[in-house]
């Protein structure tokens, strides 16, 4: 015969058969690269806990010493007593310059790409390369262009380094993400809303203003919740626009600013008194913490925001 | 008779409609002008600059990053650059990939619940704080520890290694919108050919999002070549010392880095070591445009792809 008979080892063909069909699947590679993936995303979960637990740890020491004292103290130069007030009112200034500035003309040019722009037309498409690009502009050039136009040339506006200046490029840095939000949030209005309302003869700007905007305010309001977080976690424009990284306390429209990244920024770098048993690194953590509750807020606000709003558009 | 008039409606409604569309235009308008201004506030730094180092090229290649001794060697704050944005890569792109595709292909329902806030959470993180977690964990507890460091706890290494955690949620997020994208039915033909799950994940699927996968690095490494505060706060090196070398353990000075130091030579306001910020910031705009440029055509492909 020409046929190979393998060797079966005493057992019918049958059950080799059988066996090999039953047998359970063992799929090494699919076993590690499985194993690999969740050590990737477990590392990844386990940095954030770190540095979370880090901050938490480093800061406790300041909080049982000052309690409230962290948010409403002022800046001094010992690490024991500091308090981050002068940063909350830098941050609480760049929070409204995002909402009154940003968001207003962000929308506003959000309306004008997907409702009124002839799409395809070169000045759209020019518009919507350059808003792309401005997102991927890094933060401290921003700066630059902050510490030009608005500490300098709007000098009679601003007062120079003051919070309004720090305001306002704050708002030019978020004003693409806001764009690009906003934008998103307007395309996915169903276009029958909008033949509906044409169909009774409402105008563009009617139509836009009593049924795309209401539709699309949960998804536009996402974006800006997620843009005034980022605009509370940047330092780097802020540095070079000249925020005082010294032990000054400043509260005041018209003076110098600071704001809370920065007083993280400048206490990490601070050296210690020999045996201090507050160091400014606890105060800096102090600071890190509060920052750190205030952007996981907004963040969190925008992640719940945007599940309610896709649940809802699953039902339509 | 009736005529064009008549059915045009009321002239307040048609000059309200005339204004709405004008502002709106202006708004979307302004974003150029956004540009323009970074553009023309840039060139205008970097000519000051230009002159105040006389046109002597010779000083952006010569002897270090000394900047109130007016030596401005770009390589050591390219290099500078470089060796910590590719630390922060060799970081980011396998932890974000590994966790885009375990999102993407594996993660059932309920992890992916948990997972997805997770790495949004890290992506909202402030780069100051990331900054002192590198200053008071990662440099002294985990790179002192393990590569034992002479002189001082800030290098290179740990700055890139906090840049990385940085850039960890882009790259997940942008590659996961890659892998998303493939088509199930891409999946079910190679299942339907009796392949195994890790066959079709990495000859099937990440073939088919190889160009989503690009663009997410290209992306990542212009955000790395951007980052600010870690590599100001961690990085080591501030242009008054000596400087150590290019060795990634020791201290060293990114480009961000030399504009922040740049921003502090208040005293000497107006002169060339200030300048530098502009100078500077014109070639790192330029090569992140550049990046993103080509990053967002590679984004486009997959688009049209699928």
């Amino acid at each position: 015969m020409a046929l190979i008979t393998p060797a079966l080892g005493g057992r019918t063909a049958g059950d080799v058969v059988r066996a090999s069909l039953t047998r359970r699947d063992r799929d090494a590679r699919g076993l590690i690269f499985l194993v690999l993936l969740l050590l990737a995303a477990g590392i990844t979960m386990l940095v954030l806990f770190t540095l979370l637990a880090q901050i938490v740890t480093e800061a406790m020491p300041v909080l049982e010493n000052q309690g409230t004292g962290v948010v409403t103290g002022t800046i001094g130069s010992d690490p024991a007593e500091v308090g981050i007030w002068p940063g909350l009112f830098g941050s609480t200034f760049i929070g409204l310059g995002v909402v009154f500035v940003a968001i207003p003309l962000g929308v506003a040019a959000a309306i004008y790409l997907e409702e009124y722009a002839s799409q395809g037309n070169r000045l759209t498409r020019l518009i919507l390369v350059n808003i792309r690009n401005l997102a991927g502009v890094p933060a401290i050039i921003y700066g630059i262009l902050g510490l030009i136009i608005f500490v300098r040339w709007l000098e009679p506006v601003t007062q120079g380094q003051t919070v309004i200046a720090a305001a306002l490029t704050m708002a030019v840095l978020v004003l693409p993400i806001v764009i690009i939000t906003s934008m998103e949030a307007i395309r996915s209005v169903p276009q029958g809303l909008r033949d509906a309302g044409y169909g009774v003869g409402a105008s563009r700007w009617e139509v836009t203003r009593d049924h795309v905007l209401p539709y699309a305010a949960p998804g536009i309001l996402t974006g800006t919740v997620l843009s005034i977080a980022r605009a509370l976690g940047e330092a780097a424009p802020l540095i070079v626009i000249g925020a005082v990284t010294g032990l000054l306390p400043v509260t005041g429209l018209t003076e110098r600013f600071t704001a809370v990244p920065i007083l993280i920024f400048s206490w990490s770098g601070r050296p210690d008194q020999p045996n201090a048993d507050i160091s400014w690194a606890n105060a800096a953590a102090s600071a890190g913490l509060v920052l750190l509750v205030l952007v996981l807020f907004f963040n969190a606000a925008a992640i719940v925001l945007r599940n309610r709003f896709e649940r809802r558009r699953v039902g339509t | 008779m009736l005529t064009i008039r008549d059915l045009q409606g009321s002239a307040r409604r048609r000059n309200r409609e005339r204004a709405m569309r004008h502002v709106f235009q202006a708004a979307a308008i302004t974003s150029i002008v956004i540009s323009l201004l970074i553009l023309f506030v840039l060139a205008r730094g970097t000519l000051n600059f230009l002159r105040f180092i006389d046109w002597d090229f010779g000083v952006l290649f010569d002897t270090g990053w000394f900047p109130r001794r007016e030596r401005f060697d770009l390589s050591t704050i390219v290099l500078g650059t470089l060796i910590m944005s590719t630390v922060a890569m060799v970081v980011a792109v396998p932890f974000g990939l590994g966790t885009a595709v375990y999102l993407s292909e594996y993660a059932p329902r309920r992890v992916r619940k948990v997972v997805k806030p997770v790495i949004e959470v890290l992506a909202g993180i402030p780069s100051v704080v990331v900054g002192f977690f590198v200053l008071k964990f990662i440099a002294p507890d985990l790179v002192n520890r393990f590569f034992g460091q002479p002189d001082s706890a800030k290098s290179m290494l740990a700055a890139g290694l906090g840049i990385g955690i940085l850039v960890i949620p882009i790259m997940a997020a942008v590659s996961e919108d890659a892998l998303s994208a493939v088509p199930g039915s891409l999946r079910e033909a190679s299942y339907g050919c009796g392949a195994r799950k890790v066959n079709t994940v990495v000859r099937v699927v990440l073939p088919a999002a190889v160009s989503g996968l690009v663009a997410a690095s290209i992306i990542a490494v212009s955000r790395a070549i951007g980052e600010t505060m870690v590599a100001t706060m961690a990085a080591g090196y501030d242009g008054s010392g000596p400087f150590t070398g290019f060795n990634p353990l020791n201290g060293g000075i990114s480009m961000t880095g030399a504009m922040t130091n740049a921003v502090g030579t208040d005293s000497n306001r107006g002169g060339a070591p200030f300048e530098a910020l502009f100078f500077v910031g014109f070639l790192l705009f330029v090569v992140t445009l550049g990046l993103n440029l080509v990053g967002n055509r590679f984004v486009q492909r997959v688009r049209q792809k699928y």
